[in-house]
C-alpha cells in the first residue's frame, strides 16, 4: 500500500513549555483505518491538530504523497484532502443540517444562499457515505451520534480524503457506535483513509488496519491491528501490565448506608422520568446501576445528590433524609459525588487544581481560620492530594482546565475519595479517560468498597458495571426492572435483555434483593 | 378628558405619530440587532446616535446641504463604531466598558463642541440647519386615513421598514449574513470553517454604527431640525432592549421598537391630562422594563418545551435503536 501521509521526527512544545510531541514519526497508509491510542495526555489530538494545520510543529517535516507540505492554517490542510473531526463538535446550534455542512462554502443562486442546492448536497453526501442525517433539522434539535454524521459530512464536503476522528465514540451509545463503524467501512470501501482517536481497545481490535500507540510524546509502536492483543496495547501505553479486568476480594456487606424508597421525579415538562424507585445500599458493597442512557439514570443520580428536587418518595443515609436538601447539606450527611458531566457539575474550569480539591470543605477548619481561607494549607492540602492521586500537571496552582481529560478525573476523584464518605455515588467514572487511568480508578473505587464505604455506581459500559459490582440493578423507562444479587454470576446476554425491556422481574421477586 | 385622550389614540394622527417616533428606535434597533448577533453587542448606540445627530445638523448648516449632512452623519457614526471595533477587537478591551465609555464621551463631547461653535451649551438654534425631505406619495396620499397614516413622513421612516426587510434577506439569506450569525454563535466553529471572526465582527459592528446614525440623524434633521443636548434621551438602550424583546429577529426588533414608540407616543396624548407629567414621561420606560420582565418569562417557558421536545425525541429514538 502506498504511504499517504508521513509525519516525521515532529516535535511540539507549547508555549506553557509542555512538550506534547517529542519526536513523533507516523505514518498512514492510503485506504486504511489507522488507530491512534495513548493514555491521557499522551500528545494524540496535539499530533492530530499539527496534521490539520490548527498547530505548528516547532519542528519536523510533513509529507502528503510524498511531497513536504507546510500548513498555515486548517484551510491549508482541507486543500490537500485532510479533514478532522474535533471530540467537541464545531457547530452553529441554531443553523440546520444543511447549513452547517456547507457553512463557510455555500452554493449561492445570484448572490442568496440556495438552500435548496444544501440540502440537496447533504442528501447526496448522506446516502453517498450511510450517514443518515436529517438535512432541515435544526442541529440543536438533533442527537449527539447525528450531529457527529454532521461533523464527518462537513469534511467530507471539504473534499476531505483522509478523515480524522478524535475519540469520535467517547459520547456514543453503543448502538450508535455501531452505526459509525458501519460508516467507516463504507468511507474505506470508497477510498477514504482514517485516522481514529480512541481509548477503547475493544473498538481499536474491531475497526482498525494499523494501531499506532503513543506515550508521554513519543510512538511507542506501530503494528497490525491483528497482531495486537487488548492486554499488550494496554502495556505499551503504560508501560507496565494493565489489569483490565478487576480482582475484588470477597466482603461480607455491612449495614445499610443508603435507604431509598418510591422514588419518583417529574421534570419540569410533566415527564415521568423516575417512576417509583426502591432500593438500598450497604457498607462495603458496590450497587451497579445498568442501563441504556436516557432511562432515568442521570436524574436518579442528580436528585440523590441534591442537584434535583425529587417529586416523591424518601432516601436516606444513614437515617438522615437527604431528599430536596441542598448539595452542600447532602455532601455534610456524607455524600461523595462523581458527577457524569464532569466539565459542568465536577469542576470550576477557570479555578486552580488546588481551588477545586477545597470546593466541599473551604467552609471548614483547618482551610477557614475566622473570616479568611489559609491559603497555605489549601497549597499543603493541594500538594498532598496531587501526590496521591498523580495528577500529572507542572503543580497545583494551574487553571484545571489546562489538564488533560484523564487528570481532570483525577482532580475529582481525589477531591470526592479524601472527603471520606460514607457513601459515594459514581457516575460513568471512567468515560473519556485512558486505559492506566481507568485501572487506577476503578482501583480506587474497590478500594473506598474494601475500606466499608457504599458505594453506587452508575455506567453505561456494562462490562465496567457487571466487573465492579457486587450487586446489579437495570433500570428501565424510569423503573428498577431487574436485580441480580450477584453481578459476577449474571451475563452481559441476560442483562441486555433487561435493558432493552425485553424481559423484567416482578416486584415481587424482586424485593428480596433491592 | 380621558374622552379627548380616547378620541386622540383612535385617530390616523395618532397611528402616523406611532411611526414617526417609533423610527429612531428602529434604525438603532436593527444596528443593534446586526452587531448582537454577530457576538458584539453595540452599547454604543446611544452615543452613536448623539454623535451622528449632531455632525449632521452641523454640517448641513455649514454647507447648507442636507445631503452632505446626512453623508457626514453617517461617516462619524462609522468613524465611532470603529473606534469601538479598534479598541474591543484589537486591543481587546472589554466591549461593554468601551461602549460605556464612547457613550459618554459622545455625550460631553458634543455639549462642548457645540459651545465651540454656537456659544450655547442647550441646542442648535442658532444654526440655521436643513430638514431631510418629507415624501408624500401620490395616490395613497389621498386615500382618507390610509394616506394619513402611510405618506407624509421623511424619509427616515420609510428607510426604517425597508432597512428592516434587507436585514432580514441579508442575515437569512444571504452567506454573509449566515457567517455573521454563525461567528455569534460558535466563534471558534466559524475560524475553524475559515471564517474571519474579527473581520466579520468588525464589518458588524460599522453597520450597526450606519444604522444608529441614521436613527441619530433622524431626530436632528427630521423629528426637530436642532440639535439639543441628550437628545436621544436614552433610545440607543431602548433601541437594545427591543432587540431582545424581539427574540433577536428582524421582524420582532420591528414590532418591539414600534411598540415603545406607541407608549411613547401615548405619553404625549396624555400630556393634556391633570396627571404628573413625570408619571406621564415614565411610561415609555415603564413598559420598557415590563415588556422585558414579560419576554424573559416567555424565554424561559419556551426553553422548558424545547427541552421537553428534545427529550421526547431522543427517547423515542432510543427506544427504536432498541427493538
Ligand atoms: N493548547 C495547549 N496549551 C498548552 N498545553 C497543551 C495544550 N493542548 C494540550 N496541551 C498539553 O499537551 C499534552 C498533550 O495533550 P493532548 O491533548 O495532545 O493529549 P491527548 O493524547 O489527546 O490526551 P486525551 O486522551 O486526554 O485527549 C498534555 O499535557 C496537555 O496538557
Ligand atoms: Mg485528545
Amino acid at each position: 500500500m502506498a504511504v499517504l501521509v508521513e509525519m516525521d521526527q515532529i516535535i511540539k512544545i507549547y508555549p506553557n513549555g509542555v512538550v506534547a510531541n517529542d519526536g513523533v514519526t507516523f505514518s498512514v497508509e492510503r485506504g486504511e483505518i489507522h488507530a491512534l491510542v495513548g493514555e491521557n495526555g499522551a500528545g494524540k489530538t496535539t499530533l492530530m491538530k499539527i496534521l490539520y494545520g490548527e498547530e505548528r510543529p516547532t519542528s519536523g517535516v510533513i509529507r502528503v504523497n510524498g511531497r513536504a507540505v507546510h500548513f498555515h492554517s486548517p484551510q491549508d490542510a482541507i486543500q490537500l484532502g485532510i479533514g478532522m473531526v474535533h471530540q467537541n463538535f464545531m457547530q452553529i446550534p441554531s443553523l440546520t443540517v444543511a447549513e452547517n455542512v456547507v457553512l463557510g462554502k455555500e452554493p449561492t443562486r445570484r448572490g442568496l444562499l440556495d438552500r435548496k442546492a444544501a440540502i440537496q448536497i447533504t442528501e447526496e453526501l448522506s446516502r453517498q457515505y450511510g450517514l443518515k442525517v436529517d438535512p432541515e433539522a435544526t442541529i440543536e434539535s438533533v442527537n449527539v451520534g447525528m450531529r457527529q454524521r454532521v461533523e464527518i459530512l462537513k469534511i467530507l464536503y471539504r473534499g476531505a480524503e483522509i478523515l480524522i476522528l478524535d475519540e469520535p465514540t467517547a459520547v456514543l451509545t453503543p448502538q450508535e457506535t455501531m452505526e459509525l463503524f458501519k460508516s467507516i467501512r463504507t468511507l474505506v470501501k470508497q477510498g477514504k483513509t482514517v485516522i481514529f482517536i480512541t481509548h477503547k481497545l475493544r473498538e481499536v481490535k474491531e475497526i482498525s488496519d494499523r494501531v499506532t500507540v503513543m506515550r508521554g510524546g513519543k510512538v511507542m509502536g506501530t503494528l497490525p491491528t491483528h497482531e495486537a492483543t487488548r492486554e499488550g496495547l494496554a502495556r505499551m501505553m503504560v508501560g507496565r501490565d494493565v489489569f483490565l479486568e478487576v480482582s475484588k476480594p470477597l466482603r461480607a456487606r455491612g449495614e445499610k448506608v443508603l435507604e431509598v424508597r418510591d422514588l419518583t421525579y417529574v421534570s419540569e415538562t410533566g415527564r415521568q422520568v423516575l417512576r417509583g424507585v426502591s432500593f438500598s445500599v450497604y457498607a462495603g458493597e458496590i450497587l451497579g446501576v445498568a442501563g441504556v442512557e436516557g432511562n432515568g439514570q442521570t436524574e436518579l443520580v442528580e436528585v440523590l445528590t441534591g442537584l434535583r428536587p425529587a417529586t416523591g418518595g424518601e432516601a436516606r443515609v444513614l437515617g438522615t433524609p437527604i431528599l430536596n436538601r441542598s448539595p452542600r447539606a447532602v455532601r455534610l450527611a456524607g455524600v461523595a459525588h462523581i458527577p457524569e458531566d464532569r466539565l459542568t457539575n465536577g469542576l470550576a474550569l477557570t479555578a486552580t487544581i488546588n481551588e477545586n480539591l477545597i470546593v466541599d470543605r473551604y467552609f471548614r477548619p483547618p482551610f477557614r481560620r475566622g473570616w479568611f481561607i489559609d491559603n497555605k494549607e489549601v497549597r499543603q492540602h493541594g500538594q498532598q492530594l496531587i501526590e496521591r492521586f498523580d495528577i500529572r500537571t507542572p503543580g497545583g496552582e494551574v487553571p484545571v482546565a489546562s489538564l488533560s481529560g484523564g487528570n481532570m478525573q483525577k482532580v475529582i476523584l481525589a477531591r470526592e475519595f479524601s472527603s471520606q464518605p460514607q457513601l459515594l455515588i459514581a457516575a460513568q467514572p471512567t468515560r473519556g479517560v485512558d486505559v492506566g487511568a481507568t485501572e487506577f480508578i476503578r482501583e480506587q473505587l474497590v478500594e473506598q468498597r474494601n475500606r466499608g464505604t457504599a458505594v453506587l455506581l452508575v455506567s453505561a459500559d456494562l462490562a465496567e458495571v457487571m466487573s465492579l459490582s457486587d450487586r446489579l440493578v437495570v433500570m428501565y423507562e424510569g423503573q428498577i426492572t431487574g436485580v441480580f444479587p450477584e453481578a459476577a454470576k449474571a451475563t452481559e446476554e441476560e442483562i441486555g435483555y433487561y435493558m432493552l425491556g425485553v424481559k423484567r422481574q416482578s416486584p415481587e421477586e424482586m424485593e428480596a434483593y433491592l | 378628558m380621558w374622552e379627548l385622550v380616547l378620541k386622540g389614540i383612535f385617530s390616523a394622527l395618532f397611528v402616523a405619530s406611532v411611526l414617526r417616533i417609533s423610527t429612531p428606535l428602529i434604525l438603532p434597533a436593527l444596528g443593534g440587532l446586526i452587531s448582537e448577533l454577530s457576538g458584539a453587542t453595540n452599547i454604543a448606540l446611544e452615543g452613536i446616535m448623539l454623535v451622528a445627530a449632531f455632525t449632521g445638523v452641523v454640517i448641513s448648516a455649514f454647507t447648507q446641504n442636507v445631503w452632505l449632512g446626512v453623508i457626514a452623519g453617517i461617516l462619524s457614526g462609522m468613524l465611532v463604531a470603529a473606534f469601538l471595533a479598534y479598541f474591543h477587537l484589537y486591543l481587546g478591551a472589554d466591549l461593554i466598558l468601551s461602549g460605556i465609555a464612547i457613550n459618554i464621551m459622545a455625550t460631553g463631547g458634543t455639549i462642548f463642541l457645540l459651545y465651540v461653535l454656537t456659544g450655547d451649551k442647550g441646542s442648535s438654534s442658532t444654526l440655521a440647519s436643513k430638514a431631510v425631505p418629507v415624501i408624500n406619495i401620490p395616490l395613497i396620499k389621498d386615500i382618507p386615513v390610509v394616506g394619513t397614516i402611510l405618506s407624509g413622513h421623511n424619509i427616515f421612516t420609510y428607510l426604517a421598514f425597508i432597512l428592516t426587510w434587507f436585514v432580514s434577506i441579508y442575515l437569512y439569506r444571504t452567506p454573509q449574513g449566515v457567517h455573521l450569525r454563525a461567528v455569534g454563535e460558535n466563534p471558534e466553529a466559524a475560524a475553524s470553517l475559515g471564517l474571519n471572526v474579527r473581520r466579520i465582527r468588525l464589518g458588524a459592528l460599522l453597520m450597526s454604527g450606519v444604522l444608529a446614525s441614521l436613527g441619530g440623524l433622524n431626530l436632528s434633521m427630521a423629528y426637530l431640525t436642532l440639535f439639543q443636548r441628550e437628545m436621544t434621551a436614552g433610545r440607543g438602550f431602548i433601541a437594545l432592549a427591543a432587540v431582545f424583546l424581539g427574540g433577536r429577529t428582524p421582524w420582532g426588533t420591528l414590532i418591539a421598537a414600534i411598540l415603545f414608540g406607541f407608549f411613547d407616543a401615548l405619553s404625549n396624548q396624555l400630556g393634556s391630562l391633570a396627571i404628573p407629567s413625570q408619571w406621564v414621561q415614565m411610561i415609555p420606560y415603564a413598559a420598557t422594563v415590563l415588556a422585558l420582565v414579560v419576554y424573559s418569562i416567555r424565554q424561559r417557558a419556551q426553553a422548558v418545551e424545547r427541552a421537553r421536545r428534545f427529550q421526547e425525541k431522543h427517547l423515542a429514538e432510543t427506544r427504536a435503536l432498541g427493538d
